[in-house]
């Protein structure tokens, strides 16, 4: 079953160039890509972890922060992405600001993909361990060969083309093991009835799995020791919209659409099946938390006494679906390892070559050059990663890690793009010191605070002192992003007060809002208009906050 | 020329349901423990199927209906 699942992709592959060439992307298929390129094995077994060890309050990084903000990117953002014709977001800073900010965003998002595909790789090792039992370090060796392999072989030439086939590969791959997991524990009262355990074993009241807001009154109150206030700032402001808003592996999937109004729509119509996906991979690990308090053996327990919660798929996988589906469901899960992390590796590689090299290091060199340092970052990027795997391994949530790094990198970039794209007065030195600053305060918050029951290091707190103890290593990312983009936001704020503009008004049309002109919606039916569909989004998620109070 | 996503997407499944059906009825009922005692390989492969017959479908009627268009436009002058 695997392999026909390999062997099928790879037929499928080499068709990909009828499909891209030159040929404009329906907002349909654009939407698919923008969403698959976020729902990775990396989010399948993020949100999954997160879902056993913080209950339904997972769901806020759905209804609370992606909507919002994806109703944001579309309505507001898009037409400066789309607009102002840059291929990347660092050349949209470049454009908007100068060289410097760009290199500078360029670097930190270099970081940011090394940590992404470290993450995929330690999670694909680790499947690998569990399911056919190999070694755990061979298992990190033979990844990476197979990713390099895989990119040198010009894997990701169409990845967009590769990302919708892998949308339905892993929701029709797991939506069966929803099911049977639901069936078992008696539907979503019996789930109920096992999270109460769960919720009264860590010594919360028992509905704490099960509600996503009626216990947010406080952070003692909540297994995600967060409190309403630092959850929408935190999460819903600035994580959720730094990382829709300014994540160019995502905004890149609607700038290949076809036409303004198609890239405008594009985040939208991924906004409503990613308003569904909760129930496909959170609810696994409410499953199968539930279950391990209930009968115990759902989890493995970690070295340092915790349950590894990075497993609750793969050990359900293995739990319920007989050999057949099975195959199914761990080919959706390889084969999106693979691509996550082939993606991250080609970003890493193609923003190391033209953003960084080509501009700051030694320019006007041959295109072999060029090519040579390509697959030179290649290969580093997936030595880098593995070194990113080993630190993987003290996380028993990746998501944990995740919004870390996404914290560090685009909780102050959005405050860049705030500020540039809605205030003409904002200079180059104001975007270049306010992002240095927010990252600074990031590492500073980060190194004085400490998740509670971690030893300082990797987890925080490496400067010494430890200022606050926050109840969970959400929590701390939760903040350090606010803390970010507060920094970065007022940083900037006053710097570009205090410095000369460099761009005149004329070079700044499109790429600021009050310079570019509105976008006129009057000539297509009511229905059809970005803002219908943006309303039709904020008020389902509304409706599904308040079923899951 | 512009390949429909849907024809690859839609192959894929309903090769994968012929195979996983076919494996449902050919298997041993014992492995079906695990999954609660349903034929849980059955019952998904007919839904893959479903859905991929359904894909191929959409895409073939889009790839007739704009070959159609295409005479047409080509016809008048």
């Amino acid at each position: 079953m695997l392999g026909i699942g390999w062997a099928l992709r790879r037929f499928v592959r080499s068709s990909d160039d009828f499909f891209l060439s030159g040929r404009s992307i329906p907002a349909w298929i654009a939407g698919l890509a923008f969403i698959s390129a976020n729902l990775g094995a990396q989010e399948v077994i993020g949100m999954a972890a997160s879902g056993a060890k913080y209950g339904i309050m997972t769901s806020h990084f759905y209804w609370v922060g992606a909507m919002p903000a994806m109703v944001f990117v579309g309505l507001f953002m898009m037409p400066f992405y789309y607009g102002s014709r840059a291929r990347s977001v660092p050349e949209y800073l470049k454009l908007r600001f100068d060289e410097k900010t760009r290199g500078l965003n360029a670097i930190t998002f270099a970081i940011m993909t090394i940590f992404s595909s470290g993450i995929s790789m330690y999670a694909l090792a680790k499947l690998l361990e569990l399911v056919l039992g190999w070694n755990f370090h061979m298992s990190i060796v033979l990844t990476g060969v197979i990713v390099l392999v895989y990119i040198f072989l010009g894997g990701l030439r169409s990845a967009i083309y590769n990302e919708v086939l892998q949308f339905f590969l892993i929701v029709l791959g797991f939506l069966p093991l929803v099911l049977l997991g639901l069936k078992d524990v008696g539907g979503w009262d019996g789930l109920t009835a096992k999270l109460a355990t769960v919720a009264t074993n860590a010594g919360f009241e028992p509905g704490a799995w099960s509600h996503s807001w009626k216990y947010m009154d406080s952070p003692s109150h909540n297994p995600m020791g967060m409190e309403w206030f630092g959850l929408v700032m935190g999460l819903g402001f600035a994580l959720s919209f730094g990382y829709w808003c300014t994540d160019f592996l995502v905004v890149q999937r609607a700038m290949a659409a076809g036409s303004m109004t198609a890239a405008r729509r594009t985040p939208l119509i991924a906004a409503v099946p990613k308003m569904l996906m909760p129930a496909l991979v959170i609810l696994p690990g409410m499953l199968a938390i539930g279950l391990h308090a209930t009968r115990g053996g759902f989890l493995p327990i970690g070295t340092d006494g915790t349950p590894n919660y990075n497993m609750a798929i793969p050990m359900l996988l293995g739990h319920y679906l007989p050999s057949g589906l099975l195959g199914l469901g761990l080919t959706a899960l390889m084969a999106s390892f693979m691509s996550g992390m082939a993606g991250n590796v080609t970003a890493f590689n193609t923003v190391w070559t033209y953003d960084i090299y080509q501009t700051h290091i030694r320019p006007g060199q041959t295109d072999r050059h060029y090519l040579r340092v390509g697959h030179a970052a290649t290969v580093f990027g997936i030595l880098a990663s593995v070194v990113a795997a080993y630190a993987a391994t003290r996380f028993n949530n990746i998501l944990d890690m995740l919004q870390l790094v996404f914290s560090f990198v685009n909780g102050p970039l959005f405050a860049t793009f705030l500020l540039g794209m809605f205030w003409r007065r904002t200079t180059g030195h104001g975007a270049f010191w306010g992002l240095l600053t927010g990252t600074v305060t990031a590492a500073l918050h980060y190194g004085l605070t400490l998740p509670i029951g971690s030893v300082p290091g990797i987890k925080g707190g490496f400067l010494g002192a430890v200022l606050h103890t926050y109840p969970s290593e959400m929590a701390l990312n939760f903040w350090t992003a606010l803390f970010a983009w507060t920094g970065c936001f007022v940083a900037t704020l006053v710097i570009s007060l205090f410095t000369a503009r460099t761009k005149t008004d004329d070079e700044l049309r499109g790429l600021v809002y009050s310079l570019t002109p509105r976008q006129q919606d009057g000539h297509m039916p009511w229905y059809k208009r970005p803002v219908t569909l943006a309303v039709a989004i904020l008020v389902v998620s509304t409706f599904l906050n308040v079923i899951f109070w | 020329m512009n390949l429909d996503v849907r024809f690859p997407i839609g192959g894929m499944f309903t090769i994968f349901g012929v195979i996983l059906t076919a494996y449902g009825l050919a298997s041993d009922p014992a492995i079906y423990a695990r999954s609660l005692g349903i034929n849980v390989n059955l019952w998904w492969g007919l839904v893959l199927l479903a859905f991929g017959l359904v894909m191929l479908g959409l895409a073939y009627r889009s790839y007739r209906r704009s070959k159609l268009s295409v005479t047409d436009s080509t016809s008048t002058p």
